[in-house]
C-alpha cells in the first residue's frame, strides 16, 4: 500500500497530472494578466479606469489615453527620438569597440594580456551606483550635459559582454587562422571574413542585451541627464505621473505601451534565442 | 627551437619585427575598451573614494578634505541599510524558493512547459519602470484598485499595498519577484536537465522517494546554480532603485528608502553632502565584495561539485 503511493508520487497518474497543468495555466494567467490590463487600461477612457468596480474589459474602446499622453506637453515623439539613438549608438559603439577587444584577448599573445584582461575582471565587478557620480561630474565639466553623449559614451565597452564575446572567438580552431595566413590573409580579412561570420550569434546576442538594457534603462538616464530635450521614454513615463491633475492611469499604461510593446515583439519573433542567451549568460 | 638559435641575425631582426608588428595590432584592439573601461569604471571608483574624503557638492567636489568623516555612519544610513536587508532578506527566500518549485514543477520536456517557461520569462525584458507602474496601478489602494477588488471578491478585506509603511516593501518585493521568477528559474532549469537520468534511475530502484530524492540529489547537483543564484540575488537586490522609486518613492515615511536611494539624494537632492554619498557608495560596495567573498569562502565549501 505505502509502495503503491510512493510509486504514485514518482509517476503521477493523470488525476494529478490534470490538477498540475490547470493551476500551471491559471499562474500563467496570472503572469501575464498585468500586460494585459495594462493594454486595456490604456484604452479606456478616464471615467471608465476609475470605474468602481474595474471593468475587466473596456466598454467604449477609444484612444483617449493615447491623445491625453500626446496632449500631457510632453514631446512625446522626441522622447522616443532619443531612446531610438541611444539604444541604436550603444549597439553600434559596443560592437566597434567590444570585438576587436574580445578576439585579441581570444587569439593572439601580446605582453601584459593578463594585466589587461585584469582591467576587464574588475571592471565586471564595480556596480553603476559606484561611478555615476564621477561619471556625471566630467561629463559637466566638458558640457556634455545637455546631450545625448553621457547616455552613450559610458556604457561603450561592457565587461560582461568582451567575456562572452571572448569565449565564443576562443571556440574557433585555430588551425582556420593558420590556414588563412598560409593564404595570405590580412588581419582585418581574418577578423571580417572569418572571425564575424563565425561569431554571428555571440554579436547578435551582445546586440541584444544591449537593446533591452538600453531600451528599459532608467537609473542612468536619471543621473546622467538636467534637460528633458535629451531624455528616453522611461522617463517620459515617469514625468506623466507628476501631473497636477492627479495620476491619470489610462494615459500613463498608454505611455507604458509605447515602451512595453516593441520589447514584446521582439520577444516574440525571437523568443528562443533570447531565453537561450539569457540562460548561457546565468551559467558563465 | 634549433631552427631559432641557428638563426641568422637578420633572420632574428626580421622574426623580432613581425612580432612587434603582431603585438601593436593586439594593441590596437584591445585599446578603445580598456580607455572605455578605464574612462568610464576604473577612474570613477577611484575617483569616488577620493570624493568621500572631502566635504563639496556637484559643483565643487572638492571644498574641504576631512579624512574619513563622511565615514561616521548617520542614523539615516543605518535605516536605509536596514531596508535594504529587508528587502534582501525577502527577494532572497521568495525568488529561491519560487525559482526551485517552478523549475522542478516545468523541467519535463513537454509542449505546456515550454510555454510556460516563455510566459514567465516574459517580465524580465520589460523595463522596472513599466513593470513598477503596473503594478502600483493593480495595488492601487483606491476602490478602483484591482487587487482590492478582488480580494473583497473574495471576502478578504483591503490591504494599503504601498500606502502602508508595514506592507510597502513586500509589495515591491512581490512585483520584482513576478519579474525575475522566470529568468532564475530557466537557470535552474538547465542545471536539472544536466543531471544524468541514471541517477534518478538508481536512486527510484532504491526506493528512494520523490522528496528524498529532491532533497538528497536534485538539490546538490545543482548548487552551483544555486550559488549564483546567491549572489546575483543578493547583490542585485543591494542596488535595487528604478523600482523603488517608481511604486514608492522611498516612502511611506523611510519605509522603502534602500541603500541606493540614500546615496542618489545625497548626491543630488541636497546641498554640500556629496561626499556622505560617495562614502555610502563606497561603503555599499565594501559590502557587495564581503558578501561574494564570504558567499566564496564559506558557502561554496558546502557546494558539492560533481
Amino acid at each position: 500500500m505505502i509502495k503503491a503511493i510512493k510509486n504514485y508520487f514518482v509517476q503521477p497518474g493523470w488525476g494529478l497530472q490534470l490538477l498540475s497543468d490547470i493551476i500551471k495555466i491559471l499562474l500563467m494567467l496570472a503572469f501575464i494578466f498585468p500586460f494585459y490590463w495594462m493594454l486595456v487600461t490604456a484604452f479606456k477612457g478616464y471615467t471608465e479606469s476609475m470605474a468602481v468596480p474595474p471593468t475587466l474589459f473596456p466598454k467604449v474602446w477609444t484612444l483617449e489615453g493615447y491623445r491625453s499622453t500626446f496632449n500631457s506637453g510632453l514631446n512625446i515623439l522626441n522622447y522616443a527620438k532619443n531612446t531610438v539613438l541611444i539604444t541604436t549608438a550603444v549597439i553600434a559603439l559596443q560592437l566597434v569597440i567590444m570585438v576587436p577587444a574580445a578576439y585579441a584577448f581570444a587569439k593572439r599573445e601580446f605582453p601584459l594580456k593578463g594585466l589587461w584582461f585584469g582591467i576587464v575582471l574588475v571592471a565586471f565587478m564595480i556596480p553603476l551606483q559606484l561611478t555615476y557620480i564621477p561619471v556625471y561630474l566630467r561629463m559637466q565639466d566638458l558640457n556634455l550635459v545637455n546631450t545625448l553623449w553621457p547616455q552613450i559614451l559610458p556604457m561603450g565597452a561592457d565587461a560582461f559582454g568582451i567575456f562572452m564575446l571572448r569565449q565564443s572567438f576562443k571556440q574557433i580552431p585555430d588551425e582556420i587562422i593558420e590556414s588563412a595566413k598560409l593564404d595570405s590573409a590580412g588581419e582585418i580579412q581574418i577578423m571580417t571574413r572569418i572571425m564575424l561570420p563565425m561569431c554571428k550569434s555571440a554579436m547578435v546576442t551582445i546586440a541584444m542585451f544591449s537593446f533591452i538594457g538600453t531600451w528599459n534603462a532608467y537609473f542612468w538616464p536619471l543621473v546622467m541627464t538636467r534637460n528633458e530635450s535629451v531624455r528616453p521614454l522611461t522617463m517620459a513615463v515617469e514625468k506623466l505621473r507628476d501631473v497636477e491633475m492627479g495620476i491619470r492611469w489610462n494615459s500613463l499604461m498608454a505611455a507604458n505601451t509605447l515602451l512595453v510593446v516593441p520589447i514584446l515583439i521582439v520577444f516574440i519573433f525571437a523568443s528562443k534565442k533570447i531565453i537561450e542567451g539569457f540562460a548561457y549568460r546565468g551559467m558563465k | 627551437m634549433t631552427a631559432v638559435t641557428s638563426m641568422t641575425r637578420e633572420q632574428k631582426k626580421e622574426l623580432g619585427r613581425i612580432k612587434r608588428r603582431s603585438w601593436l595590432i593586439s594593441y590596437a584592439m584591445i585599446l578603445p575598451a580598456i580607455v572605455f573601461l578605464i574612462a568610464f569604471v576604473i577612474y570613477p571608483t577611484i575617483s569616488m573614494f577620493i570624493m568621500s574624503l572631502y566635504f563639496g557638492n556637484a559643483m565643487n567636489p572638492y571644498k574641504r578634505f576631512q579624512w574619513f568623516k563622511n565615514y561616521s555612519v548617520r542614523p539615516d544610513f543605518w535605516v536605509a541599510l536596514r531596508n535594504t536587508a529587508e528587502y534582501t532578506g525577502m527577494a532572497l527566500v521568495l525568488v529561491m524558493v519560487l525559482s526551485i518549485l517552478f523549475a522542478q514543477w516545468m523541467y519535463k520536456s513537454r509542449k505546456l512547459n515550454n510555454v510556460a517557461q516563455t510566459v514567465f520569462f516574459t517580465p524580465h525584458l520589460v523595463a522596472g519602470v513599466s513593470a513598477g507602474f503596473i503594478w502600483s496601478w493593480l495595488m492601487s489602494s483606491q476602490p478602483y484598485g484591482l487587487f482590492n477588488t478582488v480580494f473583497n471578491a473574495l471576502g478578504l478585506s483591503s490591504v494599503r499595498w504601498l500606502d502602508d509603511s508595514s506592507t510597502a516593501m513586500f509589495s515591491i518585493v512581490l512585483m520584482n519577484t513576478w519579474k525575475s521568477v522566470g529568468y532564475y528559474c530557466l537557470i535552474i532549469m538547465s542545471a536539472m536537465k544536466s543531471i544524468p537520468t541514471e541517477i534518478y534511475e538508481s536512486a527510484r530502484l532504491d526506493g528512494s522517494s520523490s522528496i528524498k530524492t529532491f532533497f538528497k540529489i536534485t538539490i546538490p547537483m545543482i548548487s552551483p546554480q544555486l550559488f549564483f543564484l546567491l549572489i546575483t540575488i543578493t547583490t542585485g537586490s543591494f542596488k535595487v532603485f528604478d523600482s523603488v522609486r517608481i511604486m514608492t518613492g522611498g516612502g511611506p515615511g523611510d519605509a522603502t528608502r534602500v541603500l541606493s536611494m540614500y546615496i542618489y539624494d545625497y548626491a543630488f537632492e541636497r546641498n554640500n553632502t556629496l561626499g556622505y554619498a560617495c562614502a555610502a557608495g563606497i561603503l555599499m560596495m565594501l559590502m557587495m565584495v564581503a558578501v561574494t567573498v564570504f558567499d566564496f569562502g564559506f558557502v561554496e565549501k558546502k557546494v558539492h561539485y560533481q
